[in-house]
C-alpha cells in the first residue's frame, strides 16, 4: 500500500477558488507540500490566509458551490483524492484521514450521547457490532485520558468542559487508527493549561501510534514545540517552507520575520516596543499584481509591486516566496551570530 | 520575664518579653511573631497579609461578586462566587495585568470595579470615594474617569451608528464639547488611534477587527479617562494586528498618563504590557508581583503550572523544557473546594491544604503569593518538599 519513500501526503500546486459576489476569491492559490510518515507539519497563517481551506480541500470538504478545487493534485498514500467519487472519499475520511476542529462544542452533536457518537465511527468504518464498538469507544476515551470512562461515556457533550470535549473529538478522530490527523486550531478555544494537556496528548499519541499530523494554527509558540516542518501561508500562498528549527532561527521571508518579532517572547528579555507589521492583511478578492505582502513589507522595492515574487530555494528544504529571499536570509544569519 | 532569641531574618539577638506577640528587630527592622515551637518560644517572621498601598489610584478591599443561580422561597440559595474577596491596589500610571483561566472571575472583577456588575460586598476606592456604595447619579459622574475596552470589537459597537457618532456619544453625554467642536474632537481622537478622519461617516461593519478595536479605544478615550479596564482587548485579533493594538495602548498610556487593568488569558501579552501581574484562580488572587518576576520566579504552584504551559516561540527551548501538566479542569465556582481552591489539581497538596485557606502574603519583597507551603523564610516550594517541610507559612 505505502509508497517506498514513506510519503503519506503530497499536495501539488493546489488551487481552491470561491465564487463570491465580490468576484473570485483565490483562497488557496498554488500551494505544494509533502508530508512524510510519522511527521508533523505545522501550517501557520493569519485568518484568511487559506490554511484551513487548504486542509478542507485535502478532505474534499469544500462546499461546492461556491468553492471549487480548480487545480492541483492531492495524493494520499498513492491515491489521487481528487479523482475519487464521493463514496470513495467517505471511506477515507474518518477512517484513514481524521480531522479535529477548533470548536469542540459545534463539532459534536448536542442531542447524542458521547457513546453513540463514538460508536458510530467504528460501526461505520470498521464494521464493529454494538458490543465491539462500545468497548472500543471506552478504550479510546481512556486513551485520551478521560477518567471513569465507563460512566462518562453515557454523558452528553454539554456535560463536558471544553478541554474534555476536545479529548472526545481526539478520541473520535483516532478511533479508526488513521494514518493522517489534521488538527485545525485544536487548542485555540482552550485555556493555556488545558492547551498544554491537549498538545501533550497529541504528541504522546503520535509517538505511540505513528500517526502523521498536520497542525494548523496561528500560534507560533504551538508549532515551535510540536512540529518538524512548517509552512507559512499568506493570502492563499505559501510564503515560506522550512524545517521548524531553521524557520525560527533564520527566517528567509520578511512576513515570517515580522510575525516572529511581533510575538512577545517570555523566554527572552524584550525591548521596549513590540515590532509591528503595519497595515492589514489584504483583501484576497482584490490582490495587487506584485507581491501580496508588498504594502506591509519593510524590505519593499519597486519590483515587489510590479512582479510576482519567485519561490527561491535557500537550503535543501527551505524555500521562500520573496524577490529578496537570499538577502533576508543572510540578514537573519547575521542577526543570529 | 525576658528571653534571648534570635531574629529570624538577620540573626541578631533580641531580648523578648514572653507576653509580647509581635517583636520588632532593632537591627534589621523586620517584625516577627513570637510562637511556641515544640513548647519552646521561637520567633517567626510575621506574614503580613497583602494590603493595597494607601495612595493607589484604585484600591479594592475584600471585593466580592456573587451571582445567585438557584434558591428561592423554599430552597437554600446557591451562589457562584465569581469574585471571592479580592484586595488589590492599582497604582497611578501602571499597567496591572490580570491573568487566569476562563471562569476564574477576571472579567467579573474588571466589571465590578466599574460597577458594570454590582459588587456583592467589599469596597472599591477611587479618589477617596467608595465606588461600590456610591449612588447611581454620583457614579455616573465618576464614569468619565473610568472607561472600558471590550474583547469583542464586533459586538461592542452599535452597528447602526456611524463611527463619528460612536466616538462622539460620550463627549455629548458628558457635555465635554458642543456643536462643531465635538466633530473636531472626534477627528482628533481618530487620528490618535490611527484611523483616517475620512472614515468618520462609515459604519462598524466596514472595518476590520483591528480597526474596530481602534474605534473602541477611541470611544474609551473620548472622555479623557484616568483609568481603563481592558478586557481581553487583543484576543479576537490576528497576531500581526495584536502587536499594533498593544503598541497603541502603550503609546497612549505614555502620552496621557493612563492607568490600565489589562485582563487577558494570553500570558505573553500580559507580560509584555504589564508592570505588575496578578494571577487569579477561582475568584481569588493567588499571586501578585512584578511582571518579569512572575515569569522568572513563580512561587505558587498554580502560577508555576500556568507559566510552564505557555508555549514559547523557540523550538530549542521547547525541546529542552519540561512542562508541568495540570490534571483536570478548574473546579466549579458554585461549590469551590475547601481550603486552598487549587488543592484539587496541585501536585504539592497535603492534607492541610484542604482545610487552611491561604492568605495572600508577602513572600519576597513586592512579591505576594497565597500558599501555605511557602513562606518568606522558605520561598521555594520544591526545596520545602525535599527537606520535608510541610506547612511553613500562613497558618494563622
Amino acid at each position: 500500500m505505502s509508497n517506498h519513500n514513506g510519503t503519506i501526503l503530497t499536495v501539488n500546486d493546489l488551487k481552491t477558488y470561491f465564487q463570491t459576489e465580490d468576484g473570485i476569491v483565490k483562497a488557496v492559490d498554488g500551494i505544494s507540500f509533502q508530508l512524510q510518515k510519522g511527521e508533523t507539519l505545522g501550517i501557520v497563517g493569519e485568518s484568511g490566509s487559506g490554511k484551513s481551506v487548504a486542509n478542507l480541500s485535502v478532505m474534499r470538504l469544500i462546499p461546492d458551490p461556491p468553492g471549487k478545487i480548480v487545480n492541483g493534485n492531492i495524493i494520499f498514500d498513492g491515491i489521487d483524492v481528487r479523482e475519487l467519487s464521493l463514496d470513495e472519499v467517505r471511506k477515507i475520511r474518518g477512517r484513514r484521514i481524521a480531522m479535529i476542529f477548533q470548536d469542540p462544542m459545534t463539532s459534536l452533536n448536542p442531542f447524542l450521547k458521547i457513546s453513540e457518537q463514538l460508536m458510530e465511527v467504528t460501526r461505520l468504518h470498521l464494521g464493529h457490532n454494538k458490543k465491539q464498538a462500545y468497548e472500543h469507544a471506552v478504550k479510546m476515551l481512556k486513551t485520551v485520558g478521560i477518567s471513569d470512562a465507563e460512566e462518562r461515556i453515557e454523558s452528553y457533550p454539554h456535560e463536558f468542559s471544553g478541554g474534555m470535549r476536545q479529548r472526545v473529538m481526539i478520541a473520535m478522530a483516532l478511533s479508526c487508527d488513521p494514518e493522517l490527523l489534521i488538527a485545525d486550531e485544536p487548542t485555540t478555544a482552550l485555556d493555556v493549561t488545558i492547551q498544554a494537556q491537549i498538545l501533550e496528548l497529541i504528541k504522546d499519541l503520535k509517538a505511540r501510534m505513528g500517526t502523521s499530523v498536520i497542525l494548523i494554527t496561528h500560534d507560533l509558540g504551538v508549532v515551535a514545540g510540536m512540529t518538524e516542518k512548517i509552512i507559512v501561508m499568506y493570502a492563499g500562498k505559501v510564503f515560506e517552507k522550512s524545517p521548524t528549527r531553521e524557520l525560527f532561527a533564520t527566517p528567509a521571508n520578511p512576513y515570517t520575520k515580522g510575525l516572529l518579532k511581533s510575538v512577545p517572547d517570555p523566554a527572552h528579555e524584550e525591548g521596549t516596543e513590540l515590532y509591528q507589521i503595519p497595515g492589514l492583511p489584504p483583501d484576497v478578492a482584490h490582490l495587487p499584481p506584485g507581491c501580496p505582502f508588498a504594502e506591509r513589507c519593510s524590505y519593499v522595492q519597486e519590483i515587489c509591486r510590479i512582479e510576482y515574487p519567485p519561490f527561491i530555494q535557500i537550503n535543501e528544504d527551505h524555500h521562500s516566496l520573496c524577490h529578496f529571499a537570499e538577502e533576508v536570509y543572510a540578514e537573519s544569519v547575521q542577526e543570529r551570530k | 520575664m525576658l528571653k534571648e532569641l534570635n531574629c529570624p531574618k538577620c540573626g541578631g539577638s533580641l531580648d523578648v518579653d514572653e507576653n509580647q506577640r509581635i517583636v520588632k528587630c532593632g537591627f534589621c527592622g523586620s517584625s516577627s511573631v513570637l510562637k511556641l515551637d515544640n513548647g519552646k518560644p521561637k520567633l517567626k517572621i510575621e506574614q503580613q497579609p497583602y494590603k493595597p498601598e494607601s495612595d493607589s489610584l484604585i484600591s479594592l478591599l475584600d471585593l466580592k461578586v456573587y451571582y445567585k443561580i438557584a434558591g428561592g422561597l423554599f430552597s437554600a440559595a446557591k451562589y457562584i462566587r465569581a469574585v471571592d474577596g479580592v484586595s488589590l491596589g492599582i497604582e497611578k500610571g501602571e499597567t496591572l495585568g490580570l491573568v487566569g483561566e476562563s471562569g476564574c472571575g477576571k472579567s467579573t472583577l474588571g466589571k465590578a470595579i466599574l460597577r458594570l456588575t454590582e459588587p456583592t460586598g467589599g469596597k472599591v476606592f477611587y479618589n477617596g470615594k467608595d465606588l461600590a456604595h456610591l449612588p447611581q447619579a454620583a457614579m455616573r459622574e465618576q464614569r468619565k474617569d473610568l472607561q472600558m475596552i471590550f474583547q469583542d470589537p464586533y459586538a461592542s459597537l452599535n452597528p447602526r451608528m456611524t463611527v463619528g457618532n460612536i466616538i462622539g456619544e460620550p463627549i455629548r453625554t458628558f457635555s465635554l464639547a458642543n456643536g462643531k467642536s465635538v466633530e473636531l474632537k472626534v477627528q482628533e481622537l481618530m487620528e490618535t488611534v490611527g484611523l483616517s478622519r475620512r472614515f468618520v461617516k462609515r459604519y462598524p461593519h466596514e472595518f476590520s477587527g483591528g480597526q474596530r478595536q481602534r474605534i473602541g479605544i477611541a470611544r474609551a478615550l473620548a472622555v479623557d479617562p484616568k483609568f481603563i479596564v481592558a478586557d481581553e482587548p487583543i484576543s479576537a485579533l490576528d497576531v500581526s494586528i495584536q502587536a499594533q493594538i498593544m503598541n497603541l495602548m502603550e503609546r497612549l498610556q505614555a502620552e496621557k498618563n493612563l492607568t490600565y487593568l489589562f485582563i487577558s488569558h494570553d500570558l505573553r501579552a500580559v507580560r509584555h504590557l504589564s508592570d505588575r501581574v496578578a494571577v487569579m484562580y477561582l475568584g481569588r488572587i493567588v499571586e501578585l508581583a512584578d511582571g518579569k518576576e512572575v515569569y522568572k520566579d513563580p512561587l505558587m504552584p498554580y502560577t508555576k503550572a500556568l507559566i510552564s504551559a505557555v508555549p514559547v516561540p523557540d523550538p530549542e527551548i521547547e525541546a529542552a523544557r519540561q512542562r508541568i501538566i495540570l490534571i483536570g479542569d478548574v473546579p466549579s465556582p458554585i461549590n469551590p473546594p475547601s481550603g486552598c481552591p487549587f488543592h484539587t489539581r496541585c501536585q504539592y497538596a497535603i492534607s492541610e491544604c484542604k482545610e487552611i485557606v491561604p492568605k495572600l502574603v508577602e513572600i519576597k519583597p513586592l512579591h505576594q503569593a497565597a500558599c501555605i507551603r511557602i513562606s518568606s523564610e522558605h520561598p521555594n516550594i520544591d526545596e520545602n518538599v525535599k527537606s520535608g517541610r510541610k506547612v511553613v507559612g500562613n497558618e494563622n
